[in-house]
């Protein structure tokens, strides 16, 4: 069963198509890659999924549920949850409490004040930043500030986890941490799209991916599929202008 | 500092609220009229200003609305003293700004920044042309006269509107929607995306804060006993508790009821002293504090005291 579909999907900014007639969908347990070149929509799709933006036209379901147009705390609570390409966390909230907020209000079981500091505490344990809970969260390093946020989208016990360049700005070892924390929580039972641009993590952890291209879907497949696309060959690294020189 | 200073330190702190509590109740049987008048207004800005920290200070909208709702509270109060006693008239006018609050507060917070303040700020001025047109038109008269209220009751309902808006500030402060609205403040984008239903929530506390500027203009009606629309929608009533609050601190309750107090007490004496140059000398002070005490007087104070406690520390 398909958790989540697009139909359609379009944004226009003014008279720029940030994301144009973009038919997608995601099975329940995958990890799905979403690639393209800058400013190819593909953090446009995001917020339309999370609610962000509403599509224009176009719908999204999510487990059978037409979610364009609600608001970003309903799907939340509905079951998707997602980080940010600039981090966003409550920098003067200590670290806990970061957690804990989305768990008090985006869990979907409400849980009590108690239950929700335990369930926070679990999360930070499973990013590896159960440690210095009681400081600012300002005061964390830029890897660190991203396994936050991580910890407070699976705070809010998300079916589906959005992440939109959890590795940017992340060295090779704290890369390689990410790849085996994501493939964790998508074993928790939690599916993932991912954004990335570093293709070493894209290729190894996702199962199927979706490029992106001015807006347009241009191509969709498994890693090996996408690599050996003659359409996604021209989008990264240009036309082949000269064939005789090969 | 060792445990034992800091927790006698805090049983001398306690002591001393008390003693504080038993002497603001006990005012009026004491002190001269004019000296229960004036502890009144304090208690006044003191509630603008705390009111006005609940929602502006933590969301981080910058409303200059005060004016709107404590100008609607004078009114609410101006139309009912005649037929309905005080108590009931300050309860009911709270409620008549929390309603028109949550109103205007549903139309316009999703407008973000300075649009919001903007409106605001134009929301006091419509009341008041609106007003003043319609008292002129239907009622052929300017102003509204208010029945006299006796002094005592008068400090004593802004005490207890003072008292009422502190325990729920620090209700508010300790609750799961407490940690909604910083996180509001903080990131909106992020706090939405986590569960949080931001407007509802903004919505909420801007017409809870609404409540206490209604019921404050309620009573100072019965206290000025002739009201117009000018002087009900008077704009420095939205300046001045930013400016408390700002002079003051916003970090904790203590600072803005300080800034309130210090910035009454001076705004007192500088009018009936210096006329001329009260504005000036206002200004002077707002400058430096802004730039030398960017987190008001309890920031200095703060700083003060860890340098104190800290020092204390490295000889032990």
């Amino acid at each position: 069963m398909h958790i989540l579909e697009g139909k359609g999907v379009t944004k226009n900014f003014g008279g720029l198509a940030a994301v144009s007639d973009v038919d997608f969908y995601v099975d329940k347990g995958e990890i799905v890659g979403l690639i393209g070149p800058n400013g190819a929509g593909k953090t446009t799709l995001f917020n339309l999924i999370s609610a962000s933006f509403t599509p224009k036209p176009g719908i999204i379901t999510f487990k059978g549920v037409n979610i364009s147009g609600m608001k970003p705390y309903k799907v939340c609570r509905m079951g998707i949850a997602r980080t940010f390409q600039t981090v966003k966390i409550f920098g003067d909230f200590s670290v806990l409490d970061n957690v804990r907020l989305a768990s008090l209000f985006g869990n979907p079981k409400k849980p009590s004040e108690a239950e929700a500091t335990k369930d926070a505490m679990e999360m930070l344990e499973f990013v590896g930043l159960n440690k210095d809970i009681n400081s600012p969260a300002k005061d964390l390093t830029l890897a660190n500030q991203k396994r936050l946020e991580m910890a407070r989208a699976l705070a809010a016990r998300p079916e589906l986890l959005l992440l939109d360049e959890l590795m940017a700005g992340l060295n090779q070892t704290e890369v390689t941490e990410a790849m085996e924390d994501i493939r964790q929580v998508r074993d928790k039972g939690i599916t993932i799209i991912m954004i990335e641009h570093v293709m070493k993590a894209i290729m190894s952890v996702c199962d199927r991916i979706i490029v992106l291209n001015y807006g347009k879907k241009i191509a969709e497949g498994t890693p090996q599929e996408i690599v050996n696309s003659k359409t996604v060959i021209e989008v990264y690294l240009g036309e082949d202008t000269n064939p005789g020189s090969k | 500092m060792n445990e034992k200073t800091i927790h006698s330190l805090k049983n001398v702190l306690m002591v001393l609220g008390i003693l504080i509590f038993i002497l603001l109740i006990t005012i009026p049987f004491f002190a001269s009229p004019f000296q229960v008048i004036l502890f009144a207004s304090f208690l006044m800005y003191v509630v603008l200003t705390i009111s006005w920290m609940i929602f502006s200070g933590s969301t981080g909208y910058v409303s200059l609305a005060t004016a709107a709702f404590f100008g609607i509270g004078i009114y609410s109060s101006a139309i009912m003293a005649k037929s309905v006693p005080i108590i009931l008239v300050v309860i009911i006018s709270g409620i008549i700004s929390l309603v028109i609050a949550a109103l205007v507060g549903a139309l316009t917070l999703r407008l973000k920044g300075i649009y919001f303040t903007m409106f605001t700020l134009g929301l006091v001025e419509l009341i008041r042309n609106f007003l003043t047109w319609y008292e002129i038109k239907f009622t052929g008269t300017r102003g509204r006269f208010v029945p006299v209220v006796d002094n005592d009751t008068i400090y004593w309902i802004m005490l207890g509107i003072a008292i009422v808006l502190l325990v729920t500030t620090y209700l508010i402060r300790r609750s799961k929607f407490g940690l909604a609205l910083r996180s509001i403040g903080s990131q909106e984008e992020a706090a939405g995306h986590s569960g949080v239903n931001v407007t509802a929530v903004k919505v909420v506390i801007f017409a809870i804060s609404a409540f206490f500027m209604g019921a404050a203009g309620a009573i100072m009606a019965a206290k000025w006993t002739y009201v117009d629309p000018g002087m009900a929608f008077n704009l420095n009533l939205s300046f001045l508790p930013v400016l408390m609050a700002i002079f003051g601190g916003m970090g904790n309750l203590v600072g803005p009821v300080i800034g309130a107090v210090i910035f009454a007490y001076l705004e007192d004496k500088l009018l009936t002293q210096f006329p001329y140059y009260y504005m000036l000398i206002f200004g002077i002070i707002m400058s430096v504090t802004i730039l030398y005490l960017p987190t008001g007087l309890m920031g200095l104070a703060q700083r003060l005291w860890k340098r104190l406690a800290g020092g204390q520390r490295a000889h032990s």
